[in-house]
């Protein structure tokens, strides 16, 4: 007993599973048994565990519940807490989005759990569970454990790659909750971000193309797409031209953004202050194509072009074109 | 209406940020503390609603180390009406729950707060977690998250912007919200705002005073390592003279990264 690791479902709203789930399967695969807590409506139960099945699930706890879609925040926390309750788990996995960390924090204020926030892994010891942190921009790699009881962790996107072998025919329990009755937000209105749907997410994207004030209008920025289509790489931003309104907020890189870690990224008319720096340079390789030679993305860049980016990047665009055709 | 504005003070985000090795926490003294960009922003708000003919008594809490009564006093220069700084060398280190539960229990002590309005995320712990567990620890929905947000007295509406979607959220008062970075930068303090704020005056308030023990059975976050990683060195820069697009394409291939 004792060895169970929680993995709280991320449902899109079309019902499907975020890719997230796989992935956190996999990491609590790594450190005990992996049991999957979904939250549905009512008689979803069937394909459900089918769909859970083929993500890597072997335990899926379903709490059907009827308002989910109507509150904010609560109805998650109310289906954490019953299955923590069922289960005594050794660690919560939540991914690290704007919901999953608001449940998290709301989980563990109410069962008095500590947590381990935007996690890139976790480890056991003679002690427990543990949760690797990279922080300050990958300057720093911290651990941290809960003084007892659960870990509630958060994990970062893309932290980790791997995934667990679809299973056929998982073992499903459903679990009845009753709604707690905390007082909860009302979601009155849904309006799906689709813009960028067509191109990888940012934060997991093996390639990410950034594009900064240096781009000087909301219309030359389309040249970063256009490189970033070339490469098949997500789209990012700094915050001066998330500011600007070249780029969407969810697009921007930095301390206040995405944490990116890709194999390659291309900062694009991007002078490289400290807070954006903080969001990529654990990047694999990074390229910087700037006017100014002094500027300081140069100080961490693997290949630095100093000259404008009007000319280099339609070059590289060119380049790369005529040798795939 | 009572609004209770969070705001922490951290080190000046152009420093370069530094952890202690030996104790793990963030090293606040190399840099200059300043108030978070993001609860200066939140301050901003509820200056800029109250200046919209509203009536609002706005009081700004921060929870931190001694420096905090100065750096509250940039708050009180712009507008904000009282401020309370909670110290008390209990708290150093403290984790995401223990600084929940003393913010939570200051509203309470507070009393009457209408709204509680805070960052989505600081920028040095940048959990982005404590409004939403302050709400659970005071039993408020948590409105969080938002690009915009509208106050009647008893309710409020706002825009949330998740990861995957734009949700149009409400929830009646009283109720814990956070702002994003979406909300205007705050204004400067007036030399007559400076001149107000010296009448003015902070509250420091020390666990005891607040009546506050720390509750056994509730579990708290250790850091068992701390590492610094080699910093960054600079590869190759090249000065464009007229091939530089095509020498980055030939970097890219030999590299295998296209
Ligand atoms: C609390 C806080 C949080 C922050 N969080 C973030 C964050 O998360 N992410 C972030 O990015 N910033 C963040 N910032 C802002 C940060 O300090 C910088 O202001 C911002 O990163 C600057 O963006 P930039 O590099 O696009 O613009 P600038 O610094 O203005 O740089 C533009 C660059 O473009 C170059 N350029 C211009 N024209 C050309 C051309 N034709 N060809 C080539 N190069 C050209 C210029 O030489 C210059 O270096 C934060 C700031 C604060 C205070
Ligand atoms: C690099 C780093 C990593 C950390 N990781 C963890 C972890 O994994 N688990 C853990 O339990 N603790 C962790 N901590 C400790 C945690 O950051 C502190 O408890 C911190 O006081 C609150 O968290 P935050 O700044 O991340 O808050 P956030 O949740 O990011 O803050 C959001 C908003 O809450 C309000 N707020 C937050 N703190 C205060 C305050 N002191 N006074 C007034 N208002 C405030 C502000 O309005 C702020 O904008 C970490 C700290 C650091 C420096």
């Amino acid at each position: 007993m004792g060895s169970t690791i929680l993995v709280q479902a991320e449902v899109s709203p079309a019902g499907i599973f975020a890719a997230s789930t796989a992935r956190l399967l996999a990491m609590a695969e790594s450190v005990g048994e992996p049991v999957l807590l979904v939250v549905a409506r009512p008689g979803t139960c069937a394909a459900v565990a089918q769909s859970a099945g083929s993500v890597g699930a072997r335990r899926v706890l379903v709490v059907e519940y009827e308002g989910s879609t109507g509150q904010l925040t609560v109805p998650t926390v109310d289906a954490l807490a019953i299955a923590c309750a069922h289960v005594a788990p050794d660690a919560v996995l939540i991914a690290n989005s704007l919901d999953g960390r608001e449940a998290a924090g709301r989980l563990a204020a109410r069962i008095g759990a500590a947590v381990a926030v935007d996690a890139v892994g976790v480890e056991r010891d003679e002690e427990g569970i543990v949760a690797r942190h990279s922080v300050y921009g990958g300057a720093y790699s911290v651990a941290s454990a809960a003084t007892f009881g659960p870990l509630v962790v958060t994990v970062r996107h893309g932290a980790l790659d791997a995934q667990v072998e679809s299973v056929k025919q998982p073992d499903v329990e459903l679990l009845t909750a009753a709604p707690s009755g905390t007082r909860a937000a009302r979601v009155t209105r849904v309006e799906l971000d689709d813009t960028t749907s067509a191109r990888p997410d940012l934060r997991g994207a093996a390639r990410v193309v950034s594009g900064g004030r240096g781009l000087g209008s909301a219309a030359s920025f389309a040249l970063v797409e256009e490189l970033a289509d070339e490469l098949d790489a997500a789209v990012g931003a700094s915050r001066a031209a998330v500011d600007a309104g070249f780029a969407a907020p969810s697009q921007q890189v930095g301390q206040t953004g995405a944490s990116v870690s890709p194999q390659l990224y291309l900062a694009l008319g991007i002078s490289g202050a400290v807070q954006h720096r903080a969001g990529m340079q654990t990047a694999g390789t990074i390229v910087a194509v700037n006017k100014d030679p002094d500027a300081p993305i140069f100080e961490i860049a693997d290949f630095g072009v100093v000259g404008d980016l009007f000319a280099v990047v339609p070059q590289l665009i060119a380049e790369l074109r005529a040798r795939r055709n | 209406m009572k609004i209770v504005v969070m705001v922490k003070e951290v080190p000046d985000t152009y420093g370069t940020r530094t952890l202690d090795l030996g104790t793990g926490l963030s090293e606040r003294l190399r840099s200059e503390p300043v108030l978070d960009e993001i609860g200066e922003r939140a301050i901003e708000a509820a200056l800029a609603y109250r200046e919209r003919g509203h009536n609002a008594e706005i009081i700004v809490v921060s929870m931190g180390p001694r420096t905090t009564t100065a750096t509250l006093q940039k708050a009180l220069a712009m507008g904000a009406d009282s401020a309370v700084h909670i110290v008390d060398d209990a708290l150093i280190g403290a984790d995401l729950l223990l600084t929940a539960e003393v913010l939570a229990s200051a509203v309470r002590k507070i009393g009457d707060v209408d709204l509680v309005l805070a960052g989505d995320q600081s920028s040095d712990g940048s959990a982005g977690i404590v409004p939403a567990m302050m709400s659970e620890l005071l039993g408020w929905p948590n409105a969080t998250g938002l690009s915009s947000l509208s106050l009647t007295d008893s309710a409020l509406t706002g825009m949330r912007v998740s990861d995957s979607a734009n949700v149009s959220i409400e929830a009646d008062l009283p109720a814990v919200a956070s702002i994003t970075e979406t909300f205007p930068e705050a204004r400067f303090p007036t030399f007559a705002g400076i001149i107000a704020a010296k009448r003015k005056s902070v509250a420091k308030w020390s666990l005891a005073e607040m009546g506050w023990v720390p509750a056994t059975e509730v579990a708290r976050s250790i850091m068992v390592d701390v590492s610094a990683r080699p910093a960054r060195i600079a590869g190759t820069t090249i000065h464009d003279s007229g091939d530089a697009g095509t020498q980055l394409a030939r970097f890219l291939i030999e590299k295998g990264l296209v």
